[in-house]
Parts: C-alpha cells; structure tokens; sequence
C-alpha cells in the first residue's frame, strides 16, 4: 500500500491499490463489466458520456501540482454529466484540495511521503476554512453532483454526503 | 466607486490567514520552495534580486483617498518610505520583509485591498481605460464589466494553475488607451447595428519574447454571455496551452500554432456547452455592481481663476496643455499626474506624494484617483474652477511635471537595479534620457512622443508599442541596447520594428539625439508628431540617421549577394 486517499472525513488506505484500470483506448474498443478509468489530462473527455454507465471511477493523474490540466478536465467530465467518483492523483498539494473539490473531484489519491510532510490536518483545514467562493456567489451553486457513488467503496468509507458546502 | 462587500471582506481576510499559515508551514518544511513558490506568487510576493516584492492589485486602477493613505502607510511602515506604480496599472513595494508580508496583507484589507493574482499562472488583475467613467469618448465605463470579471476570476478553482500567466483589459471607448490588442483577452465595450451593448472580443496579444497583436475571435459577444465566453476561452486554453516550454505558453503561441478559425471552433464548441447550463448571472451582484460606478454628483462651477491663471501665469499654461484632458462634462478635466519627474525613476511615488494625491482627491476629485499603464495617477473628475488649486498643490509636493505625453514620459521596467530576469538597465537610461532633453530645451519642440525601455527581452517596459522602443539585452556581459521604430500602443497598434545593430550604454543617447534630429527635419511642421511623420515617410531617413554612412556600404553589399 503505497497511497493515501484524501477525502472530506481524512485519510485513507487506497482500497483500489489492487485494481486493474481501464484505458480511454481500451474503453472505446467496448468493454463488458463495470471498470476503472484512467484518463491521461490530454485526452479528450468527449466520448465519455456513452460510457458513463459502464464507469465505477475516473482516475486523473497530476503528474505535477502546477499543471492544472486535472482541473479543467474534472470540470468538464462533470458538465458532461457525470455523476460517479471522480478521483485525482499525483502530485496535489494540501493547498490545492479546495480547488479540486470545487472543480469535481471527490477524492485525491496521494503517495506516503507527502502525506507524511503534509498530514491530514493540513488539508482538512482546506475545507474548514473555505469562506464560499465568488463563483458561486455570480452561478448560484452548480449542479454539480455529490450523490451516487459507483459503488466501489465500502459503505463506512463513502465521503461524507454532506461534501463540500460549495459543491 | 466599488466598495466590499461582506462577502469580499469575509474572503479577503480567509486569504490573508490562508497566507499567514502558508508562510508558517514554509519555515516548518510542511511546504518545499517549489510547492510554496506558486502559493506566494498568487498573493503577490515575488523574489526579485535583493529582496521580496510584494505587487499589490489596483484592480482597473481605481482607488479612494483612504487606500492611497494606507499605501502611503505601508511603504512607511514595512517598506524604505515609497512604492512603485507599475504598467498593470498595480503598485510595488520593493522591500518588505516575509514575515511581515501577512501583516501588510491585513493592512491593505482594512481599506479593501488585497495582493490576490497579481502573480504566477492565473488570471492577473484585470485592468481597464484609466480614463473611464470621466472620458468623453467613452460607450460604457468599462469597470462593470472589469469588476465583474474580478469577481469571477478571484480564487477560480479551475484557473489557478494555468500554462503561463493571463492578462484581460477592458476598453468602453474607441481610444485604446488600456491597450486591449497587447492583451491575453482584450474586451471593448461595443454597440451592435440593433442598439444593444456588448463586447468586441480579442485573443492572443502580448508582448514579450514574441510580440503579438490580438485577433478578432467574437466580433459581438452580447453582453449576458461575458463569463462563459471568457470561460469557455480559458478551457480551451488550460487544456490546450503548451505547457512544455514557458516561453510558448501563453494563449497568443496557441493562437499562433492552432490557427484563429480552428481555435475559434473549439471555443464555440464549449461556449455551447457551457451556456447548457448557465441560468444567467446573479442579478444581485451585477446591480450592486453597476451601482458603485454611478458617476459622482458632479456641480457645476464658474471656471474663472483657471481662465484668469491660464492668461497671467505660463507654467500653468504648459501644464494644462499637456496634463489636463477632455472630460465628459465640459465644466470638468482629467488631470493626469506625471510620476516621471526629469531624473527621477518613472513610477516612483514617496509616501508623502501619496499623501498629497490623496488629499488632493478627496478635495477635488470626488475622492477618486486612478493609476495609469504609463506609470502616472490620474485625478479623474477635476472641476475646472478648481484646477488652478490642484496644480499648486501638485507643486507643492513636487508633482506637477509638464511632460505627460512627451519624451520624457517614460515607460521603463524595473530593470537591473531591481529584476532577476533583467539583462541590462533600464531606469538610470530613462534618467538619461530625460536630463538629456531637458537641457537641450527641446522636450515640448518634439512634441507627443512615446518611448518605452524594457531590460530584457519579457518586455515588462512595453518597448515593442513605443514609438521609439529601448531593449536593453547583455552581449558578452556588455549592456547593449537595440532600438525599435514606429511601434503604437493605441487602436492603431502596432510591433515597432527593429532598427538595427544595438548601441552600447554612451552610444545610445546620441543615437537618439540624432534620431530625433531628424525628425524634426523632415516633419511637415509642428502638428505632425514622431509617429505620424515615420509613417509617412517610412523607416530609412531614421535608419540613416541612427547609423550614419551604414546605408551605403549595406546596399552593396545586398547587390553583390543578389549578382
């Protein structure tokens, strides 16, 4: 086990360390049970939504914590309609959960290390010190789904339904 | 004016804590250099080459007597007694300590200010006409349409972590004074064939390594599609920027290397998108917007003391010809306050100038001050019965300089005496210039000239729209400096091109000197400025002037290349 997951309740093992994941090219050609995607930040969302149904969680990697490519494209998978758990990986900095959570991400997955140099408190932080954000206050809060989870997690780990106020 | 509202207060200072804790956690090791680099750089804390600066936002330029005041605290308190007002219409402190920089943070909240996005890759303050609400050549004062992009940009989730930096201006005029074509996003305020408002939109202008003029993308944007408009570009563009190389990444290399009409598709494409879901923008927000700018109550005065003064008194006369400008209201001026006294640094204010701009708007200007790109203040709605009383005080406190628009109004970058990037210098030129033309006598026979100096080649000093543009670059640790002819800030924008060869630091000047000799030969007469006459009679008698007996030997040596 070599991740944590940073979710609005803290820090968890990865009860995904062990699955197989799903390319966008693999997806394309069909596949025939529920799978795990993982979608390069330079690939193209667009598709997707024929797919949704067969998507347990879409994994985004942050190869670095300044390219905010991940954030455009949770964003846009979300205007896409989709509704399941939406997972960020790599290189995020505490600093940067907040955003990620506004731009519809539900979890981030993060290595030991920095997760020992930024424990949990940091992040949780993020969360209750969000004063709301401007863009809420101009759109109202966006439609933004925080329900239904693909079902890959045990029910006593699901983040918390309450979520983030501005999602 | 735009006053905060609870909710700006409310984040402003969640900003300032967020900031406190994050400069903790740097000392503690939480945060390496790396990660807490772009954190700083978003409140607006650099490291420049003796020490931190700290860019404060002016967002679109505007600012009340009291956040001038507080300025003029800071720079006492936390910094060597003066600040600096830069070409994004913002101001520098050049000195603070980082411990303190939290401190100065709540410091500028207490009069609603922040430093939020003046740095690294976000969306920077969004800047406007510095004429606007007072100008008589103004469709819609721009800073509506300013504020709301503010608002909209501060702190977006999606926007924080861009390729490369992101400019927008906003224009309601047909004068381009914000320069919006040198702009990541340049917006005018337009009025389409059926009476309705909106904006003319550009793409990919900026200067820098690569000069670029903004393109056309929308040529009508109605006004309620502003933000997923805006929105949809910059998707496009944080999905699509380069991201492998810093010098390729603004929007403008994208434009470039996708093409206008492939990139304009794509924009539409998530504009459509994005309008599947938008219910329109909170009316609330935009009212109580729209509100703040209404113009101030203006009254109406005899003008008596400034025609009397303008007749007995001829310094008054020649800095009324060149500081004052048309208002809206023709019982009304715009002052605009040059900060390039002759041997000063442009832009440099002292603290005790901020005070007596502040205590000048309060009396005389509805309590309004705005800080020019050209690196000057401006008092925006002066009855003309009270010019003559704002201009003594501007002498008073050593600010009525009557050079604004003439060749010593000098944009310059901070250059070598402040910049890790600079190559060479570039205030102690703008100095040098200025002394130069000053003894000479020759400043207002020259008449409306732009020179702009930048000390590298990121061209923080706007060098490429001078009409005489100054790039000082290092040639084998040599300053050099190459000049560029004929470049325009304004609706007439254009690239200067280069002249050639550069000149060492003792070449330039006479260079210039005999450049502007031969303007003043060849220009019909008096009315005919630099730039008008360059255009008329095209580069080669400046050419020859700058390298005299170069001309010659070069078409020679073309024609042997050609046989």
């Amino acid at each position: 086990m070599n991740s944590i997951i940073v979710r609005d309740d803290g820090f968890h093992e990865d009860e995904l360390s062990e699955a197989v994941f799903t390319s966008l090219e693999t997806l394309k050609t069909g596949v025939e049970v529920p799978v795990y995607l993982h979608l390069e930040n330079d690939e193209d969302p667009a598709c997707l939504p024929l797919y949704f149904c067969w998507l347990r969680l879409i994994r985004i990697p942050f190869p670095d914590f300044a390219d905010g490519r991940g954030f455009s494209l949770a964003s846009a998978i979300r205007r896409l309609g989709y509704q399941g758990c939406l997972r960020a990986r790599g290189h995020l900095i505490a600093d940067q959960y907040r955003q990620a959570r506004q731009s519809g991400f539900d979890e981030v997955e993060i290595g030991k290390g920095l997760a020992a140099r930024q424990p949990e408190r940091q992040w949780l932080v993020q969360l209750a010190n969000n004063p709301g954000s401007y863009q809420d206050r101009l759109f109202g809060k966006r439609p933004v789904p925080a329900a239904p989870k693909s079902g890959h997690l045990r029910p006593e780990l699901s983040p918390s339904s309450a979520g983030m106020p501005t999602v | 004016m735009y006053n905060y509202s609870e909710f700006d207060e409310t984040f402003v200072r969640a900003r300032v804590a967020e900031f406190r804790g994050q400069v903790e956690r740097r000392i503690s090791g939480a945060l390496t250099e790396e990660e807490f680099k772009p954190l700083r750089l978003k409140n607006g804390l650099y490291l420049q080459l003796h020490a931190y600066m700290l860019r404060v936002a002016i967002p679109y330029g505007t600012l009340n007597s009291r956040q001038m005041r507080q300025l003029a605290m800071i720079a006492d308190r936390w910094d060597k007694g003066y600040g600096h007002f830069t070409t994004r219409q913002n101001v520098q402190f050049n000195w603070p300590g980082l411990g303190d920089v939290p401190d100065i943070l709540d410091a500028l909240a207490d009069v609603s200010m922040h430093a939020i996005q003046t740095s690294g890759n976000c969306i920077r303050n969004v800047t406007a006409d510095h004429f606007a609400g007072a100008a008589s050549d103004e469709c819609e004062d721009p800073r509506p349409t300013a504020e709301l992009l503010r608002q909209w940009s501060t702190d977006h989730p999606e926007f924080q972590y861009l390729p490369r930096k992101f400019k927008i201006a906003v224009t309601g005029s047909r004068a381009d004074r914000a320069v919006t074509r040198a702009h990541d996003i340049g917006l005018r305020l337009i009025t389409s064939e059926e009476e309705e408002t909106g904006y003319q939109v550009l793409v990919g202008g900026g200067l820098g390594r690569t000069p670029m003029i903004a393109k056309i993308i929308r040529p009508f944007l109605p006004r309620q599609h502003l933000l997923p408009y805006i929105e949809a570009i910059l998707r496009v563009y944080n999905l699509s920027g380069r991201r492998d190389n810093k010098y390729k990444a603004r929007i403008k290399i994208l434009v470039h290397e996708t093409g206008l009409d492939e990139l304009r598709s794509r924009i539409e494409a998530e504009f459509e998108r994005r309008l599947a879901d938008f219910a329109g923008v909170d009316q609330g927000v935009v009212a109580a917007i729209e509100e703040a700018f209404a113009a101030p109550a203006f009254v109406a005065r005899p003008n008596n003391r400034h025609l009397d003064r303008l007749d007995a008194d001829s310094n008054y006369r020649e800095w009324v010809r060149t500081s004052l400008a048309r208002h809206k209201r023709p019982d009304y001026g715009i002052v605009t306050v040059s900060l390039k006294r002759v041997g000063g640094t442009p832009g440099d204010a002292t603290s005790v100038q901020m005070t007596a701009l502040a205590d000048l708007a309060e009396k005389y200007s509805h309590d309004e001050l705005r800080v020019s790109h050209e690196q000057n203040i401006i008092l925006p709605h002066v009855s003309r019965a009270d010019i003559p009383a704002v201009y003594d005080g501007l002498r008073a406190a050593g600010l009525a300089s009557a050079n604004v628009g003439l060749i010593s109004d000098i944009i310059a970058c901070p250059g070598m005496d402040y910049c890790a990037l600079a190559t060479a210098r570039s205030i102690p030129v703008a100095q040098d210039i200025a002394r130069r033309f000053d003894e000479l006598g020759l400043e207002k026979e020259i008449g409306p000239m732009k020179i702009k100096i930048s000390g590298c080649i990121n061209a923080c000093g706007h060098h490429h729209v001078g009409h005489i543009g100054i790039l000082g670059l290092d040639r084998a640790g040599v300053e050099n400096y190459q000049i560029t002819l004929g470049g325009d800030a304004t609706d007439k924008a254009a690239i200067g091109r280069r002249a050639g060869p550069g000149f060492s630091a003792e070449a330039l000047l006479p260079a210039l000197e005999r450049l502007v000799d031969r303007y003043l030969v060849e220009r019909q007469d008096g009315s005919e400025s630099f730039i008008d006459c360059y255009r008329r009679v095209g580069e080669a008698p400046f050419k020859s002037a700058l390298y005299p007996g170069a001309t010659q030997r070069r078409t020679r040596f073309r024609r042997r290349k050609r046989a």
